[in-house]
Order: C-alpha cells, then structure tokens, then sequence
C-alpha cells in the first residue's frame, strides 16, 4: 500500500494465482478419485489416470502451494524487514513467468512429456524455466533481507531462507538428465542411485515445499491473529536447526525393502523417528503461545485454523516416521493408507495454514474487513469433514489391502488374488470420492469469500486497491 | 557474531547443515558400488524395449504400478523372486513406483503370452470385470515413432550402432507381423488395417513387458530345471474322483484359469484342456508341473499362490472333463 510503501500488488497476484490453481488441481483430483471406481473415465489419452494423476500433484503442489507461499512470502518478507521489496518489477515478472511456467508444465503433462520421477516429472526445457523462476524469487527475497531496516530476522525469515535455498539443492541434483530431444530426456542417474536422488529430492522437497514456509507462516500469522507473542524463541531456535539438520537423513524411508543398500535404509528410519522431535517442537509452541487463551478457537476464527492446522502437522509427523518402520512400511507401502497420510498433510496442514493467512492477509492488503466470518466458518468445517472423511477412509482401507495382501492359507498359498483385494477397495473409494466433493465445496466458499471480500473494498474505497509503490 | 542478523550467513549455515545428509546418504553412495552393482546376467535393452518403456513411462504407468518386488513372503509367492540391485544396471530412470492399484510388475515378462497383454491393454474389463485399469486402445492405434531411437540408445550408452538399432527393430517387426506369430489373431484384431504391417507404441510396450525380470527368471529356471522335472513324474493326484474335490477344482478353474483357456476349458489364449492329449505332457506329474512351475509361450506358474492343494483339484476337474466329446 502507498501509505506503508510495500507491494502488496504482487501479493494480491500470487493469492489469486493459488486460488486457481488450487480450483484446477482439486477438479483433476476429482477426476482421477472417481476413475479409481470407473475405468470407463479415462476419456482419451491426455485424461487418462496416469497423466492426470502427475497434473493433479504438480498443479496442487506447485501451482497452488508454491504460489500460496510467494504470496505470504511477499507478505511477510516487507513487514518482517520493515523494508518494501528490492525490486518490484522483478516480483511483477516473477508473477507472470511463475504462472506461465505452471500453465507449460500443465500443458507438457497433459501431452505426456513426462520424466516419471516423482514431483520432477517436468521434461529438462521446464526445469530449466523452474530455475530460472526460482533464482528470480531467490533475488528479491535476499535483495530484500540485505536491505532490510528490522536488525534481526524473525522465525519466519529462518525458514524462508531454508526453503529458498534447499529447493535449489534439490530440485538442480535431482533434476539433472541428459537430453536427447526437446520433449524427451533421461536421467544421470541409474536403477538404485537414480531411486536414492529421487526420494532424497521427493521427501524434502514435501519438506522444503509443505513444511519450512508453512511453518513460517505458521510463526508468523498465528501471533498476529491472536495478537499474542509465540511461546518460546529459544524452542523455536532448536526445533529450526534440528528440523532443517535432519530432514534431508530420511529420504530412503520412501525406498523400505527396496534393493537400495540397507544402511541406507536403516539410517532413514533413525532420523525419521528423530524428527518427531524438532517437528513437535513447533506444535508444543503453537499450543503454548495459545496458553490460557484457548478461548479465542471459538471467537477467532483464525486461531481455529492455524491450531487445527499444526494439529494435523503434529499428527502427520507421528504417523509419517512411525509408517516407515520395517514392520509397519512391510504392511501399509504400496496401499492407500499412504495416499491418506499425504493428504492429511495437504489438505489438513498446509491447506489450512494458507487459508488462515490468506483470511488475515487479503483484508490488511485492501484496508478492510473479511467479507464473511460466517462464509468462513462454513469452510473451515467443510474442508474440515471432507478431509476427515477422505483420509480416514483411506486408512481403513489401507489395512485392509495390506492384510489381503499379506493373508495365506494353512498350506503357505495366498488367500486373496491381486484382484479380489482391488474389488474389496471400490466402496472406500467411493467414499473418498464424496470426502473430495466436501472438501471442494469448502474450497468454493473460501475462494468466493476472498472474491467478495475484494470487491467490497474496492466498492467501499477505490483509492485503497493496492498499487506499486 | 549474531547469525540471525545477517542473512547471507545465515543461509550459508542453512546450506552447510543440509548438506551433511544429503552428502552421506545421497551424493557418497553415489559412488560407492555396491548401491547400484553391475550384474552380468542382466542385458539392456533392446531398441523396441527401450520405446516400450519410454511409452510406459509417457503414459505414466509407474503411478499405479510397481516394479520391485520386496523379500518379504507373501510377496514373493504373489510376484516371484525378489528384486535385485543388478537388475536395474540399465534403468533410467527407475521405475520401482509407490503405489501398487494394479499389481507389480517386476516379474511379469514371460509371465502371459503376448496375445494376453493385446487383449488386456485393449479391453481390461472384458477379462477381469472388476478391474479399474484404463483401456489403452490408442496405444495399437499410433505407428512408434522410431526417429530418435538411434539417438536414445547413444545417449543411455548400450552400445548399439545405428545399424544394430535398425536391424533390431527391422527383427522385431518381422517377428510380430509373421504368419506363424502365436498372437497374430489378437494382435490383428487390436491393430487398425493400416498398421497391421508396421510397429505399433502397443507391440513396443508389450516387447518392454515381456523383458520385465526376464533375465533373472533366466538364471532360475536353468538353476532348477532338472530337479523339478523329475519330482514331478512320480507325482499321484490324491483327490483324484474325489466328488467336493472335483466341485472345488471347477470353481478355482472359473476364477483363476477361465480368462486363458476359456469357461468351457476348450481353449482361448491358452491351449485346449478338454482333449485327453495335453501339449506338455498327459500325466499327473506332467499337468501338475505344467500349472505349478508354469510352461514357456505363456503359462504362469501358480504353485506359490494356489499352493499344491488347489492345484491338485483343478487337475482332478480338469480329468473329469477331458475327452468328453
């Protein structure tokens, strides 16, 4: 805004951005949920389940995540430095080319330009533009810390800092492949080593993606909800340095009872079970910086998303390292108890997270009120009860198809064909499906309530739309 | 020295601390050898193979299906031998997947003829009603594109010169396109008229599935073929004529063997089981060797998931229907 001198423009952009792609990604994952239970769905080649699965991760994952986070990093970068961005019209661009990149990469899907590693599956011409969007977000956000007018840098600059760089170690490594087309490309990297980069890449980019700037939001949108200062500075010193230290140890936990070497195996297992540590530790101060206020979960609606947000991020970093030990990962890898961990994270953690912030910062940008608390609430439980409904399911499931798997007969044969445990999983996806439907229309309300909020400050007072400054 | 006031430092640091992990558990084992050993029983593939699998990969198959079998029990009774480091010399990127909807595929080369794989990548429903895999009629519909196969075969390093890669897909299309090609019927049903004479993405993905765990199942069978021949011929069926057996061994028939040799047994993509004259032999021992360790052209071996029991009493079915008519 003028009077503060920041660029919210690029702010407004970026929220609006992710509203649509979140739109877009949640209709293929609709799609893709109902042809888990009609194969007849899989229209023509480019709506087939195995294009429209990677656009359904790549456009929920980066379209919408990634363009939530440049958002509130724009957002918080300039109030927590006191200091407007290095360089506006860069962050102008960076909007743009960011969205131009996901429409290519949407569209390169769609055609079956597709590396198949897992959240890399973009072919080498869009990696390329990846980083060069990501070198451009890199220099506003270190042009702007350099100049800073604040002394110290809060939490939430720690793990933005992190992020920034971490996913420009990841994404180059496991990205790098060897073209021998414009569409086409292969791997550096064979058989065992190429799976030990992916899921190094795989797991910590979830890290650096869903975790670090969600967490800094998460640091710095929930004090300024409920106007209380976090609990503990120095626990959230500890639970940064140990989280960022061992996230990258766990990747091979993806890999359990692969040909990768078992050391490697073992020694993810270890971490992972640590990480319960540093990720608790951002849940334990969260809960204490609400200490003696738990009232406000029923008078600001905020603090209930934020606080059922890292609820589910402390119930999803007992659930991850647990499911990946050699008993359990044995049982439940390969089913759809996975797809339910994931997407607790998702549409529990993250989803919640951006959509507090984005309640708390689309009306600071504009100088006005939420259009509707009501309209909020109602989301709240919609995607609140879809999720629900969607992971649960798919954890009953899960057990299911793993004990089906696992059954014999007195005579050491299989009880269950292939088939009959896939016929016994039709009813949970039909549930699923519904669980999806609930948690849409959730997202429907949000998106109309932040359209509507706009509108009513641009009615109320043209001059506030926000302008460069 | 405040580290958290500059921020150049600080994201020095935050690089320094996540690389300690990254360098031990990813970039070391990068190069010690024993991550990814190279095996000599495991060939690359050929030009057709390697289209095959660029077309797995563009369809992203690895999103519902596998490709490592796990030593765990039940797994290698549903799959066959666990998977093996050297296998996967020649894979990249890998394939090994995180989700199995549909079964794993590290073992299913050989498995099923090649007619099995035209009829189920065409119509999966019409052979397995409650399966939710996608139709990929398409795929026989489209010519492969071969003109970057020399290129791609230069740039993973096999070894092929261009002619190599020429001569191997000249080969494979005489080969499928053959008079006496075991799976001409389906295959010409499947392949538009146009097409019939020419490689298809189809008769590429198929190549690629039939090589899946090949080698290994290879240096198995040659391990264990002269033993289990003559196990088998002293074999005796102990429900033979027994009547609930018989019952028992017509239900298993429907559900596990009717997609191949038909309702009726009188043959389909699998040979007729209704004359008395059986193509690997008449015996018990014989016909139990047949469904227990599987024959070549296409019988898979059921031993580990029927186990012996059933097998017996589809054998004790099977007597009572041949040689009806």
């Amino acid at each position: 805004m003028k009077s503060n001198g920041y660029d919210d423009s690029v702010v407004t952009g970026f929220t609006f951005s992710a509203l649509f792609w979140l739109i877009i990604g949640l209709l293929v994952g609709l799609l893709i949920a109902a042809q888990m239970f009609l194969p007849a769905l899989n229209l023509a080649p480019w709506l087939a389940f195995g294009r429209l699965r990677v656009i359904h991760t790549n456009g929920l994952g980066f379209g919408f995540g990634l363009a939530g986070i440049f958002a509130c990093t724009y957002y918080m970068l300039q109030r927590l430095t006191r200091t407007p961005v290095a360089f506006p019209r860069l962050a102008k661009f960076h909007l743009y080319f960011f969205n131009a990149c996901i429409a290519l990469a949407a569209l390169s899907l769609f055609a079956g330009m597709n590396t198949s590693k897992e959240y890399a599956e973009l072919e080498w011409p869009l990696d390329v533009l990846i980083v060069v969007m990501w070198v451009i977000f890199a220099i506003n956000v270190f042009g702007t810390l350099l100049k800073k007018r604040e002394g110290q840098m809060y939490i939430s600059l720690w793990y933005i800092v992190a992020m920034t760089v971490a996913v420009a170690v990841l994404y180059i490594v496991n990205n790098l492949e060897v073209p021998v087309s414009w569409f086409k490309s292969y791997s550096l990297y064979a058989g065992a080593n190429d799976a030990n980069v992916e899921w190094w890449y795989g797991h910590n980019v979830v890290g650096s993606v869903f975790t670090f700037p969600i967490l800094a939001m998460f640091y710095y949108f929930l004090p300024k909800s409920v106007n209380i200062p976090i609990y503990s500075h120095r626990l959230s010193i500890i639970s940064f340095w140990s989280l960022v230290f061992a996230y990258l140890w766990t990747g091979a936990h993806h890999l359990m009872f692969t040909p990768l070497p078992e050391w490697i195996q073992t020694v993810a297992i270890a971490f992972s079970i640590f990480m319960i540590a540093p990720s608790w530790g951002s849940v334990v101060n969260g809960y204490y910086t609400m200490q003696g206020n738990w009232d406000r979960m029923r008078s600001n609606y905020l603090a209930k998303f934020f606080i059922f947000g890292i609820t589910f991020y402390g119930l999803q970093t007992i659930q991850g390292p647990t499911q990946g030990l050699r008993t359990l990962t044995s049982f439940f890898h390969y089913t759809d108890w996975v797809i339910g961990h994931v997407h607790m994270g998702t549409m529990g953690w993250v989803t919640m997270i951006i959509s507090a912030s984005f309640y708390y910062m689309v009306p600071k940008v504009f100088a006005t009120e939420v259009y509707s608390v009501k309209l909020a609430n109602l989301h709240f439980w919609l995607i609140l009860v879809g999720q629900l409904l969607f992971t649960i399911t798919l954890w009953i499931a899960g057990i299911q198809q793993g004990a089906m798997w696992k059954a014999t007969n007195e005579d050491g044969s299989l009880t269950y064909s292939f088939l009959e445990a896939v016929a016994a999983m039709y009813p949970y996806w039909k549930i699923r499906f519904v669980g999806g439907l609930i948690y849409f229309a959730g997202i429907a309300v949000f998106t109309y309530n932040l359209i509507m909020t706009v509108r009513k400050a641009k009615v109320a007072a043209p001059a506030a739309v926000p302008r460069p400054a | 020295m405040d580290i958290y006031s500059k921020p150049i430092a600080f994201a020095v640091l935050a690089v320094v601390v996540i690389l300690v992990g990254t360098v031990v558990t990813m970039f070391i084992p990068l190069f010690m050898p024993a991550t990814q050993p190279p095996g000599d029983f495991v060939k690359p593939y050929t030009a057709v193979e390697l289209e095959g699998r660029d077309i797995y990969i563009r369809e992203g198959c690895n999103n519902c299906h596998t490709q490592t079998v796990r030593p765990l029990r039940t797994e290698v009774a549903r799959y066959g031998e666990y998977s093996k480091p050297q296998e996967f010399a020649y894979d990249r990127p890998f394939l090994w997947g995180s989700r199995r909807t549909g079964p794993d595929l590290n073992r299913v080369g050989g498995k099923y003829p090649d007619s099995w794989h035209y009829q189920h990548m065409d119509n999966p429903q019409a052979m397995f009603q409650q399966s939710n895999m996608p139709a990929y009629r398409w795929l026989a519909q489209a010519r492969l594109d071969t003109s970057y196969t020399a290129k791609k075969v230069a740039a993973l390093g096999y070894g092929y010169s261009p002619q190599d890669v020429q001569r191997q897909l000249d080969d494979f299309r005489a080969r499928v396109t053959a008079v006496d090609y075991p799976s001409k019927e389906i295959r010409n049903k499947v392949t538009p008229g146009a097409l019939k004479g020419d490689l298809t993405e189809l008769d590429a993905l198929v190549a690629y599935l039939q090589k899946l765990g090949k080698d290994v199942k290879t240096v198995a069978a040659e391990a264990s073929a002269p033993k289990a021949a003559e196990a088998a011929a002293a074999l005796k069926n102990p429900y033979e004529g027994n009547r609930e057996s018989i019952e028992e061994g017509k239900k298993l028939f429907a559900e596990n063997c009717s997609v191949c040799h038909g309702a009726d047994a009188k043959g389909k993509l699998g040979p007729d089981l209704t004359t008395k004259k059986k193509k690997f032999g008449d015996t018990d021992g014989d016909l139990y060797a047949s469904i227990a360790k599987g024959r070549p052209g296409g019988m898979p071996d059921w031993e580990k998931t029927l186990g012996s029991e059933k097998i017996w009493k589809v054998i004790a079915y099977l007597r009572g229907i041949e040689g009806k008519q």
